[in-house]
């Protein structure tokens, strides 16, 4: 019997006691996530979430769907194999800078670039917490930490440029203290076929605190950051009368009278187009800082292609044991 | 065949072909070992080649080769030794001399043995010219320009006109061993169809090597061998080891009616496991080319959860880096099967020679206390065999199983009696139901230890899991003591519980000297053990062991009826060591790691040593 509908935010909660610190960024990720699903219009055993290793790679235990919490940076590797073969289940990924840019650089790469029709939940700190506090591959340079007590040497990644320079077809940024706006993104994601990526910034109170401060504290996040929306200009501010525009190759901020006009120059946000250019200017934008859906796009997804090669295969040739033992061989007999 | 040249009938040849990577002997070889077939005799084959895709023309590494033993009698190894050597250039003749024994033949292409030829293999002055031959029977061919002759009214460019020398070279053997040229004739119309030129060159080049050596009078004499009477009646076709190993992965998963799932990584010997597969897409397989071999096996792990059979293949290597990963099958309690073709290590070692050093990696190779079961195919027909048996055990118990073939038994091929697929035994799958109340994802059949297979996707089944410990029944995460030793105890007695059928002692069931063997030793030790006691009053029997992890119930009791127990081994005694620890008898290992397969002789001689004492 398949669960009745609609489900409410409860059905999704596992009897599991949550063991993140308090105060942790992944509580509020938790709660927009259970409070999503429920409006996706599918049964709960449809929604399967796959995890590697970290803090947020704990997330599948505290879901009351079906859940693997997998092993360190491979989750992209067994959510292929789960999705390839189980292709009606609602796959979602939960990942973070460690676990999906350092130790699982390599199967985030293929897995977005092959558009397993998933959705990519990275959790970005900036920071390892489950080790307990040695700098990530999204530190920034010269970050101390416990493994670094002289300031980290190597630059950092930013994922959603490694997303979209693997040729990702969904790229997201949310952020951990606004559950409508994950909320509103995750919605997106779940709605594209293909795989979306996602990345939220996230704080790590006990070791990265105040991380994103600077950007998403909620008296700055109006000047801040900047939401962009498909087909509307990208302005920002208190009053609106803020905007990105191009100079050249690089993006800048403009400012206008308040309740004046957009001008015109104001660049207005397609996440559709097929040329990802814009879309990786934005990624090196952060004053202010984009958040929302960089890009969404549709390509053939891997698991589609991989049940269509299959079924015509099978429409082409019975399942004959018999003959296949002789297909391409010489035989002969012995009486 | 009508002819002058006296025949004279023999039991069992070995012949080796052996040129430059790009001279084509792994097909002539091959051609010659299907005819061989077809005509009724027992064959074995041993493709020797260089991992270097064309490594530089007439040089030493260059050098690929295939050997094929063929009889009217019980053919179990591809031969000690080449009654014929069949050289295409001087590297080939210099690689292949020392396997050759006193007497052998050496039929050599005259034309390649030149200047710069023999520079390349090394030969200071020309071997066929000094006297250093004398030893052999050698037989002068200048296949290049006798070749060149015979096609030179085809319109092909000289290169495409020496390209088929190899099938003139094939001609002259199939006159020797007399015989037909229909089979090649008929697969050389099939290949090159699209290119009639192609189909025209070699075909004529086939029967101008034949005539000319019907008519040239370059041998003596010429032989016959009989069709084998042993091979029982049925229909049979050429297998590999690697494509007997895919059709009982596929004849596994049809009839336990699901899903193949096979994600792998290419590498040296095991990548034809992966292009058999992806043609066999008709049987709901599904092929997946991954991104590394952790990618490779984690897939097929997902696929395992989701309600497939998941499998994976690779070589040592890869088994190293799939560690981690298999030990989360292992916790998970999930069926995995994975496909071992041994190759020579350590590293990257000798990819296209053979060994069997990845036992104790099989049984040991991950961190904590991680128990899979392990089968060892014995020959390339076996192959088929024990891929169905890995299914079974993996589908029965909830666990990880390893096929260790290896790259002898993966490349080498010999005749298959084609099973009905309706007689081969069933596989029963059953997936886990919602019933009454919580679900319990960790409860263990109390007879196969088993847990619930609940795929995802199915109402009311709704669980977590994942790498960390579980609490027996529920399995939610436990870090309780007392739990982790039980449930490390129940991980274990799943392998234990397996039902394996009891090893067979081939030959005297007790007495002075048992050899225990396994894997792809299989053909050699028997053979070398049948010819011993034929020659010895001593009492010796054989215990060949397909099933490493668990062994046969009966194994310790059949050790202790031998004076002297001799473990054979690729490998530096892996298996002696295993035999030693568990059942406390004094084993004695022979070891080779060589890159190549036991030969009889060496084995009888270590024998007769052994019960010497």
């Amino acid at each position: 019997m398949p669960t009745t509908l609609p489900l409410k935010k409860k059905d999704f909660v596992s009897d599991q006691d949550v063991r993140w610190c308090p105060g942790c960024g992944d509580y509020a990720i938790l709660a927009a996530i259970q409070k999503t699903m429920p409006t996706l219009g599918l049964p709960k055993e449809k929604f399967m979430f796959v995890s590697g290793i970290g803090c947020s790679s704990r997330f599948p235990y505290y879901m009351n769907t079906y859940g693997f919490h997998t092993i360190h940076g491979r989750a992209p590797a067994l959510a292929t194999g789960i999705k390839c073969t189980n292709p009606d289940l609602s796959v979602w990924l939960i990942t973070g800078d460690g676990d999906g840019l350092s130790i699982g650089g390599n199967h985030l790469l293929h897995v977005l670039r092959r558009n397993l029709d998933i959705n990519i939940l990275l959790f970005n700190n900036r920071i390892y917490g489950l080790t307990k506090g040695q700098y990530s591959p999204t530190s920034e340079v010269g970050k101390v930490t416990k493994s670094t007590p002289l300031g980290s040497l190597d630059a950092p990644v930013n994922p959603l440029r490694f997303a979209l320079a693997s040729e990702a077809t969904f790229v997201a940024r949310t952020y951990d203290t606004d559950v409508k706006h994950m909320s509103q993104i995750f919605t997106e994601a779940a709605s594209h076929k293909g795989v979306s990526f996602i990345e939220i910034l996230q704080n790590c109170v006990i070791f990265n605190d105040g991380a994103f401060e600077e950007q998403v504290a909620k008296k700055v996040r109006k000047e801040k950051l900047v939401y962009l929306e498909h087909g509307k200009p990208m302005t920002y501010g208190a009053a609106g009368n803020h905007g990105v525009k191009l100079n050249g190759f690089e993006l800048e901020a403009a400012s206008w009278d308040e309740g004046g006009e957009v001008p015109s120059d104001v660049l207005v946000h397609d996440q559709t187009a097929e040329n990802s250019t814009l879309a990786y200017l934005l990624t090196q934008f952060d004053d202010p800082l984009p958040v929302g859906v960089f890009r969404k796009v549709e390509r053939p997804t891997y698991d589609d292609g991989i049940n269509a090669q299959v079924e015509l295969a099978k429409s082409k040739k019975p399942s004959d044991l018999a003959a296949l033992y002789r297909s391409g061989a010489n035989t002969w007999s012995v009486s | 065949m009508s002819t002058q040249t006296p025949a004279q009938e023999l039991d069992q040849v070995t012949v080796m072909f052996a040129g430059d990577s790009g001279d084509g002997m792994q097909l002539t070889g091959t051609q010659f070992t299907t005819t061989s077939a077809i005509i009724g005799n027992d064959v074995s084959t041993f493709p020797d080649f260089p991992a270097e895709i064309r490594a530089p023309a007439g040089t030493l590494p260059g050098v690929s080769g295939f050997q094929v033993h063929f009889g009217s009698v019980n053919i179990r190894t591809p031969g000690d030794s080449p009654d014929v050597l069949v050289a295409m250039n001087p590297a080939a003749l210099k690689v292949n001399l020392s396997q050759l024994e006193d007497g052998a033949t050496i039929l050599v292409n005259e034309d390649a043995f030149t200047k710069a030829g023999l520079k390349k293999a090394g030969y200071e002055e020309n071997p066929l010219e000094n006297g250093s031959l004398g030893a052999y029977r050698v037989i002068k061919i200048p296949l290049t320009t006798l070749n060149r002759e015979a096609l030179k009214d085809v319109e092909l460019d000289s290169g495409a006109v020496d390209r088929c020398k190899n099938l003139f070279a094939l001609g002259v053997m199939f006159w020797l061993y007399d015989r037909p040229l229909e089979p090649t004739l008929e697969w050389l119309a099939k290949k090159f169809g699209k290119k009639p030129i192609l189909v025209e060159a070699n075909s004529k080049a086939l029967k101008t090597g034949y005539y000319y050596a019907e008519t040239a009078e370059v041998f003596t004499t010429h032989y016959k061998v009989k069709a084998a009477t042993h091979l029982s009646a049925g229909e049979y076709r050429q297998v590999s080891g690697n494509e007997a190993l895919c059709l009982g992965l596929v004849t596994a998963s049809h009839k336990a009616g699901i899903e193949l799932f096979y994600g792998s990584y290419p590498i040296t010997p095991a990548s034809d496991v992966l292009h058999h597969l992806s043609r066999m897409k008709h049987f709901n397989v599904k092929t997946f080319q991954a991104e590394d071999e952790i990618a490779a096996v984690c897939s097929a792990i997902g696929a395992a959860y989701a309600g497939s059979l998941g499998i994976t293949g690779t070589s040592g290597p890869g088994v190293a880096l799939k560690g981690e990963a298999i030990g989360l099958a292992v916790m998970t309690e999930l069926p995995l099967v994975i496909v071992n073709v041994q190759r020579a290590g350590p590293s990257t070692g000798m990819p296209t020679k053979t060994e069997q050093a990845d036992l104790l990696q099989a049984l040991f190779g991950r961190n904590g206390e991680s128990p899979c079961a392990v089968v060892a195919p014995a020959t390339p027909t076996d192959c088929f065999t024990m891929a169905m048996e890995a299914v079974r055990l993996a589908l029965t118990h909830m666990v990880p199983v390893f096929i260790l073939s290896d790259g002898y038994l993966a490349n080498g091929a010999e005749p298959w009696k084609m099973p009905d697929p309706d007689e081969l035994p069933s596989i029963s799958v059953t997936y886990a139901a919602a019933g009454e109340g919580e679900f319990e994802g960790y409860k263990h059949d109390p007879e196969t230890l088993g847990r619930p297979w609940a795929t995802p996707g199915t109402p009311g089944l709704e669980h977590r899991i994942g790498g960390l410990e579980k609490w027996d029944v529920t399995g939610h995460i436990s870090y309780d003591p007392d739990n982790h030793h039980h449930m490390t105890v129940l991980r274990e007695a799943k392998i234990q519980r397996m039902q394996v059928p009891d090893a067979v002692v081939d030959g005297d069931q007790d007495g002075d000297l048992l050899v225990i063997s396994w894997g792809s030793t299989f053909g050699a030790v028997t053979s070398a053990v049948e010819e011993f006691r034929g020659s010895s009053d001593a009492k010796v029997g054989h215990v060949h062991l397909r099933y490493l992890n668990p062994f046969p119930k009966n194994l310790e009791a059949v050790l202790g009826r031998f004076k002297t127990v001799l473990v054979p081994e690729l490998n530096m005694g892996q298996l002696c060591m295993l035999l030693r620890a568990k059942f406390l008898v004094d084993a004695v290992s022979f070891p080779k790691v060589k890159g190549r397969p036991f030969q009889v002789t060496e084995l009888v001689d270590r024998f007769r040593q052994a019960v010497k004492g």
